[in-house]
């Protein structure tokens, strides 16, 4: 039984890796433009439906393909936001948007059903069913393949954030937005290319999650897309280091859970999200009440 | 869009009002119109059953008088307070499920079933009180993701407990009614509740609590601030709100004549409200009814003449889109506002 609990820990930690990706470009976005991207989670499987397609129809590895499905997705994040974001003004901006994130991802499930079919579809790749063993643990190559990738592109987007004149205009607007265009930042490009770096990285995020998954099929979006809330909402809105830390902590939690009844694993998910609210209303890292109304 | 006078502090009203969008008072040829629309709305929807006679077409009416409720509802609640909810059909699909599982544990066949409705509203008002508890304390976007996660407990829940089937699903008690006609008492107990929530939406917008609501809406703080007793008045709108969409969902599972987890917690429930309600015009008494009587017959044809469900999402979702970016801030008003402009230059030209 400890055995099992510990490799549901090292599972946990390296498959939360992969949801910290993708829950940093959801806060990312969330911090910068005061939306919630309701269509990631179909984002995701999108990203991993094009993996799909480039290691079916041309062979292409599925680390490789990276190169061509990340600058893909950047494409249609910032097509996604200058169509329908840009254009919302007025008093329901913020709920509007949530809608019309909404109602993408109804077109996107719908596009893929109509391209792809309802059926499971898996990545297949020589790393995806070997594993090597470490101090006892089976770890699966894409596991420990995907973390790495999980933390280096974490790591890159830290150093693009903090790093670079572009990062300091992204975090100056996500201080406050009227103050950055009062001191010459071009907020409208910074939304769009953030929406667009937020968007990108769930093409690794789903590239991994489509190899580990065990199955995926154009219904996976509402899965991800509720995990994905309850761990930006947990690690407080708008903090990358708590979407970090509450990624890899409920996913630690939902696969320990896992060992005893994997129908009510995700239920931990909600659980968790309420216990911790109903004490914690601003999450577990979030400072303030998130921007006042 | 009367804003109706109330007992509320002058520093209130002034917000309610709206910061930006100072709005015109409907004067007395406006007054006429809109009762002359009103009655003709309503004589429309009570003879529409008599005069078509076309089974699709009385089956699409009754999903839309099903959603005027519906939308209503919410609106009640998310319209007034300015909580948007996207989890109300964890109410519509409590309420569907409590039909369901009385109907089958309790033996009951044919009509009998009707007197479960009251017993439906009433579990989704229970139900409301915890998960208000739990998901007003927060705002916004942390609101709305709450309620989004409320609703994904619900469907997991009524896919993997014993007395809800399961994915198997409940099918209804049949009912002997003759084919022909038999759109139309679930048509006219569709009318009636709706009838009843859209006169309960104006009662409310005109009171003292509907004023408390929309105060909140404004700044809760400063709502707060002056003495309304915020979590009360946020929570009563709420229970009430699921009260109206239990009640319908109980309806429409018995309409619909089977309870599955994906249909009767289905997401696209939780957006089609809100959007009825936004295109409408959110927090307006006629919004609603306007956007589900748009929206939901366009939504059942689109899946009723397409073959290929795919597409029918898709367009679905491009409806959506199409509202959202051309119409923003609802029909009503747009239309009040573009009337009032029209009537101020007729009478500057005088």
């Amino acid at each position: 039984m400890a055995r099992q609990i510990y490799q549901a820990i090292v599972d946990g930690i390296l498959g939360g890796g992969v949801y910290a990706l993708m829950a940093v470009g959801l806060t990312l976005i969330f911090g910068v433009l005061d939306i919630i991207n309701i269509a990631q989670g179909i984002l995701v499987v999108v990203g991993a439906y094009l993996s799909y397609a480039l290691s079916v129809h041309l062979h292409v590895d599925l680390f490789l393909g990276l190169l061509v499905t990340v600058p893909a997705m950047f494409v249609i994040g910032v097509v996604i936001h200058l169509a329908f974001i840009r254009p919302l003004r007025g008093r329901e901006r913020t709920s509007m948007s949530l809608l019309a994130c909404y109602a993408v991802a109804i077109i996107a499930e719908g596009v893929l059903y109509w391209i792809f079919g309802p059926g499971y579809v898996t990545l297949k790749a020589s790393y995806i069913n070997s594993s090597v063993r470490v101090f006892g643990f089976f770890l699966p190559y894409i596991y420990l393949y995907g973390f790495a990738l999980a933390v280096a592109l974490v790591v890159l987007l830290y150093g693009l954030l903090y790093r670079t004149k572009f990062g300091r205009s992204v975090r100056a607007t996500m201080q406050d937005q009227t103050a950055a265009r009062l001191i010459g930042i071009n907020v409208n490009r910074v939304a769009a290319l953030t929406f667009g770096i937020g968007v990108a990285v769930t093409a690794a995020g789903g590239m991994v999650y489509g190899a580990t998954s065990g199955g995926f099929n154009p219904n996976s979006g509402y899965d991800l897309i509720s995990r994905l809330l309850a761990i930006i909402i947990l690690g407080g809105l708008g903090s990358i280091g708590g979407a970090l830390a509450a990624a890899v902590f409920m996913i630690t939690l939902e696969s320990v859970v896992d060992i005893w009844s994997p129908n009510w694993a995700i239920l931990v998910f909600y659980a968790a999200l309420v216990i911790v609210l109903t004490f914690r209303p601003v999450g577990l890292f979030g400072r303030q009440a998130v921007r006042a109304q | 869009m009367s804003e109706l006078k109330g007992a509320a502090p002058p520093g209130l009203r002034s917000e309610a009002a709206g910061p930006a969008a100072p709005r015109e008072r409907p004067r007395v040829s406006g007054k006429l119109l809109r009762a002359a629309g009103i009655a003709m709305v309503a004589a429309a929807l009570a003879v529409y059953p008599l005069v078509i006679t076309n089974g699709l077409a009385t089956t699409i009416a009754v999903d839309g008088v099903i959603f005027i409720s519906a939308a209503a509802a919410w609106n009640i609640f998310s319209g007034y307070s300015g909580y948007i909810s996207l989890g109300h059909a964890v109410f519509f699909g409590s309420g569907a499920y409590t039909v369901a599982i009385g109907a089958r544990d309790w033996h009951l066949t044919g009509d009998a079933v009707f007197a479960l409705l009251p017993l439906a509203a009433v579990v989704g008002a229970v139900i409301a009180v915890p998960c208000g508890l739990v998901a007003l304390r927060v705002r916004r976007h942390t609101f709305v993701v709450i309620t989004i996660a409320l609703f994904f407990i619900f469907q997991l829940m009524a896919f993997n407990l014993s007395f809800t089937a399961g994915s198997i699903g409940i099918i209804a008690p049949i009912l002997n009614w003759a084919p022909a006609t038999y759109n139309d008492p679930f048509y006219y107990i569709a009318l009636a509740i709706a009838a009843g929530t859209t006169a309960l939406a104006w009662l409310i917008r005109g009171s003292r609590f509907g004023l408390q609501l929309r105060a909140i809406r404004d700044d809760e703080d400063r709502a707060r601030g002056l003495g309304v007793r915020a979590m009360r008045v946020k929570l009563s709108a709420f229970v009430i709100s699921a009260f109206i969409t239990a009640l319908v969902g109980g309806l429409w599972f018995y309409f619909i004549g089977e309870a599955l987890p994906q249909f009767a917690f289905d997401p696209i429930f939780d957006l089609s409200v809100a959007l009825m309600a936004f295109l409408g015009g959110l927090g307006t008494v006629a919004g609603p009814v306007l956007g589900a009587l748009i929206i939901e017959p366009a939504q059942q044809y689109l899946t009723t003449t397409i073959t290929n469900d795919y597409l029918s999402e898709i367009l679905l979702g491009a409806l959506f889109l199409v509202v959202i970016l051309l119409l923003p801030r609802g029909v009503i008003p747009t239309g009040s506002e573009l009337i009032s402009k029209w009537t101020a230059r007729r009478e500057n030209r005088r």
